[in-house]
């Protein structure tokens, strides 16, 4: 079996079939380049290392992934961090009890608009081409009370799925500036694939979707990316890996398994020296089947904003696995339940915070890696506190006041938390 | 009796959209619509108020349709998937079919799970349709190749047509490979030959 850290410029094998005996698990996972953990740790043998065979299913929608995996198609899931706190707290149709123990990482989303909307952007604020996430999204307001005066429609704006890291951040970054996204903006869901056809197509004027498709986008020169996920806040949940509770009962040793592997997988990720070969793996057509070049790029975080050649460079613009990456922390949880909240998908209540939180699960993390290895402060703590990890509009999230942080956002959904959290 | 349920089809391949139409005409429905991709598609639920919408599980636009769900405000009313969770073998072989239901809440599970139950069935008849046709296309394509491995043979080795078969199906035998691929290694063979 080829041995990962062995592995040169040529592929190594897959590690499919290598593992006499081992427990085979279907995953379904959605071709982006957060899949890249789950995508190594199939391939490259850190599954099979722990007695594993991981049956990587291609799926084309999230709805799928959720509904194959409710119906035992598959045993564990590529999702988007606020689908299991969606599906316990019963939204969206068909939900069904979904947890999550690890997640696969940080960074990789990113907001483009189209070159049209931005070229009117810099004419009429004189906006800087090193412009801020906040400067830019402040341009934009401006540009949208110009198109009302003029009586033009208001743009048609794309992202992935209601409960998303992409729904939520797209609307931190539009109400940060000032819009509201439900009454400014037209918010629709694109496939994350067809966003920059879309884009060129003029069917969108801007998305905000995961790698690799913004620097698609920006290299084909239909789009200019104004805003980074690390811009709106650093420590923003991404995806994570989604089981039924039922069956992470059934099989606590196979959890524990695939947890070490998933593990050993995203430090491989997350170490430079292997981006090459983890680009060529990435770029197959059974997986994103994207240019190879570009994938390399956004491992680098070396972004082209356009294809003039603006350049910008973001550390950490994909985290694998240090500071804690793959843990799946509870107050994380709970700030998405407090966006659900904000954009009136949800209400506020004591009980649906309790259940929101139950979706992550960083027990099943510990028992498996032991408790050594995961993060020393407190699982619910204050979120965007800390002087690297700001949200873009500096506002802070306790997760013990939700109602009063989603009331003290000048822009939400109209009547969302009017309540106070004494009422509970 | 069905007759006063409105169903949406959205299936990008016309074909099957096509069969699933009949079927649903066959057992009754008469207020059948098929779109063939979801450009437009809030407007088109919004006219036409479908008790039942049936979309196929390729279509990446599911995730679109989720997301007009959850604007309810929108869309006028509620919008589920499957009637009853209860019944999850038929939900399973809904799945499996590669086809998903939305169905006004409150609505019957009685009245959908026919519709359900034609569709599911017409998924599977359409792909097996499809296996057989490709299966078709492959022996099509083998017997060609056959016939030419034949007539190489046959002029390379002044064999008549009965002994060229012969000649290939013994070595196919005696490889324990099948006939088309020792077939196709005579063609390439001569094509590198000649």
């Amino acid at each position: 079996m080829t041995r990962p850290s062995d592995s040169g410029t040529n592929l190594p094998l897959p590690a499919v079939g290598t593992a006499r005996g081992a427990k085979v698990l279907r995953a379904g996972f959605i071709p982006l380049m957060d899949a890249s953990v789950l995508i190594v740790a199939a391939e490259l043998g850190f599954a099979a290392r722990e007695g594993l065979a991981l049956d990587l299913v291609r799926d084309v929608s999230w709805a799928n992934v959720r509904d194959r995996l409710a119906f035992r198609q598959f045993d564990i899931a590529h999702m988007l961090s606020p689908m299991p706190v969606a599906s316990m707290l019963g939204l969206g149709s068909n939900p069904s009890p979904t947890i999550t123990p690890f997640s696969l990482g940080r960074g990789g989303n990113a907001i483009t608009l189209s070159l049209r909307l931005f070229e009117r952007m810099q004419a009429l604020t004189g906006l800087d081409d090193a412009a801020s996430a906040l400067d830019n999204a402040r341009a934009l307001a401006s540009v949208l009370a110009d198109m009302r005066e003029r009586g033009e429609q208001s743009p048609t704006l794309g992202m992935t799925y209601p409960f998303s890291s992409h729904n939520y951040e797209f609307r931190y970054w539009l109400a940060a500036g000032g819009i509201d996204p439900d009454r400014d903006v037209k918010l629709v869901v694109v496939p994350p694939p067809l966003t920059s056809d879309a884009l060129a197509a003029g069917a969108i004027d801007g998305f905000c979707v995961g790698a690799p498709w913004n620097m698609v986008a920006s290299e084909r020169g239909v789009g200019r990316i104004v805003a980074a996920k690390q811009d709106i806040w650093p420590s923003a949940p991404e995806k994570v890996i989604g089981m039924r509770p039922d069956w992470a009962g059934a099989n606590p040793e196979t959890v524990s398994r695939l947890i070490v592997a998933l593990g050993a997988a995203a430090r491989w990720c997350d170490d430079g020296a292997n981006h090459d070969t983890l680009a060529a793996l990435l770029a197959e057509p059974r997986y994103i089947a994207a240019p190879v070049g570009i994938i390399r790029r956004v491992l680098a975080g070396e972004f082209s904003l356009d294809s003039k050649g603006h350049r910008r460079t973001i550390p950490d613009y994909f985290v694998f696995h240090r500071d804690h990456a793959n843990y799946p922390r509870p107050s994380q949880a709970l700030w998405i339940y407090s966006q659900m909240i904000r954009w009136g998908q949800a209400e506020f209540s004591e009980e649906g915070a309790r259940v929101a939180v139950s979706a992550y699960r960083p027990d099943l993390y510990r028992a498996a890696l032991g408790s050594s290895n995961g993060p020393a402060d407190a699982d619910v703590r204050l979120e965007g506190a800390a002087p690297d990890d700001r949200f873009m509009d500096g506002h802070v999230f306790d997760p013990n006041r939700i109602a009063d942080y989603v009331a003290a956002f000048p822009v939400r959904a109209f009547g969302a938390s009017n309540g106070s959290d004494e009422d509970a | 009796m069905h007759s006063d349920l409105t169903v949406l089809v959205i299936d990008e391949n016309a074909i099957r959209a096509s069969i699933i139409e009949e079927g649903l005409r066959e057992a009754g429905h008469l207020r059948v619509t098929i779109v063939h991709e979801v450009n437009g598609i809030a407007r088109i639920i919004e006219n036409l108020k479908p008790d039942v919408i049936i979309i196929d599980l390729e279509n990446p636009n599911r995730d679109m349709m989720e997301h007009l769900f959850q604007l309810t405000r929108t869309v006028g009313r509620p919008i589920a998937m499957f009637v009853d969770r209860s019944d999850t073998a038929s939900i399973e072989a809904a799945v499996d079919a590669g086809v998903s239901a939305y169905i006004v809440d409150g609505l019957k599970k009685e009245r959908v799970k026919p519709i359900l139950d034609m569709a599911v069935s017409r998924f599977n008849a359409f792909s097996r349709l499809q296996r057989e046709l490709a299966d078709a296309r492959s022996a099509l394509e083998e017997r060609k190749v056959i016939e030419r491995a034949k007539g190489i043979l046959m002029k390379m080795r002044g064999l008549s047509e009965e002994e060229a078969f012969a000649l290939l199906r013994q070595t196919a035998m005696n490889e324990k490979k099948k006939l088309s691929d020792i077939a196709q290694s005579v063609v390439t063979a001569a094509g590198l030959l000649m």
